[in-house]
């Protein structure tokens, strides 16, 4: 767990929302915060720097764009865990992949740019580690806020 | 919604993050050969389209304390789901919240809800919340914690055809 200040907390929290397309973005949040622009980036760059925020930026939506995503997960022995994490993880669209408590223990995303790439993609894990890729398309979104409070 | 090639060089030139400068979009619009009121106009077109979702932070909630990741599952009643699912998606810690094909016999569950926390106490504390909220629409749930991190990487848009 990273310390934090104040300040630092209240930036974490407040970068969360979306950043206004004006010229100078960061003004209204610095003034809030009693910090000119610099120091607020300067902020900014070491809670990156420390890993707290892993970027700043759009968060782009793949499937908008054309593309698709879909959760996947597998069961997969455990004596061929690691063989089996190296050959899915080779695949550059797959995004995040995580090992869970769960007889299907090993969850991962795919990035498409196209929705028939999916298919092909699952299709070609199973092919080479012999295993099912079960998918779980996102058929309805309830909430996305990916929000954290710090 | 189709981007065209100036839309496709503003998401790879922004897909790692913006500028830390006082005046990031006016940066990277020079970058591209762009005017600032250009590169503005396309992103807000993108943010209309919802191709970006938002411009902001990304934090890493493990470096925030919030080590248990619980993604929370419930076979709800498809007749209800409608109805519950935003009332899930709506509590102040869910993460996201999706309605996902179930996958019988063995994957009942067809309401997904992230789950963060500082332990699993707290996960499964918030969970309860979760039961309250389904009541009768209810029938069985699970949660399945992360136990590693095996890969973790933003969008990554490749060469076109690639």
């Amino acid at each position: 767990m990273t310390a934090l200040d104040d300040i630092d907390r209240a930036l974490v929290n407040a970068l969360q929302d979306d950043l206004p397309l004006d010229h100078r973005p960061f003004a209204p949040l610095a003034e809030k915060l009693g910090l000119t622009e610099e120091a607020l980036l300067d902020r900014v760059r070491a809670l990156r720097a420390s890993g707290v925020l892993t970027r700043f930026g759009p968060f782009f939506d793949a499937a908008a764009m054309g593309g698709a995503f879909c959760l996947c997960a597998m069961e997969v022995p455990a004596d061929r865990f690691d063989e089996v994490n190296d050959k899915v993880n080779a695949h550059p669209e797959v995004a995040h992949n995580y090992e869970r408590s769960h007889k299907l223990n090993m969850w991962f995303v795919l990035a498409c740019e196209t929705p028939e790439g999916i298919a092909k993609i699952a299709a070609r894990i199973e092919d080479e580690t012999g295993l099912k890729v079960l998918q779980f398309p996102k058929l309805q979104e309830f909430y996305i806020g990916f929000r954290v409070a710090a | 919604m189709s981007i065209d090639a100036t839309d496709r060089a503003i998401i790879e030139a922004l897909q790692s993050g913006l500028p830390l400068v006082p005046a990031p979009y006016a940066e990277v619009a020079k970058k591209l050969g762009l005017e600032e009121s250009d590169l503005t106009t396309r992103l807000a077109a993108m943010k209309e389209s919802g191709v970006i979702r938002r411009i902001a932070a990304a934090p890493n909630h493990y470096k925030l304390g919030m080590i248990a990741n619980g993604m929370t599952v419930w076979d709800v009643d498809d007749a209800v789901l409608a109805e519950v699912g935003p009332k899930v998606g709506a509590l102040p810690f869910v993460t996201h919240s999706y309605e996902r094909p179930r996958a019988l016999p063995d994957w009942p569950y067809n309401l997904f809800a992230m789950v963060h926390g500082s332990s699993r106490e707290e996960v499964e504390e918030k969970r309860q919340q979760i039961v309250d909220l389904l009541g009768d629409a209810l029938r069985s749930s699970d949660t399945l914690y992360s136990t590693r991190i095996l890969k973790k990487t933003g969008l990554r848009l490749r060469k076109k055809g690639g």
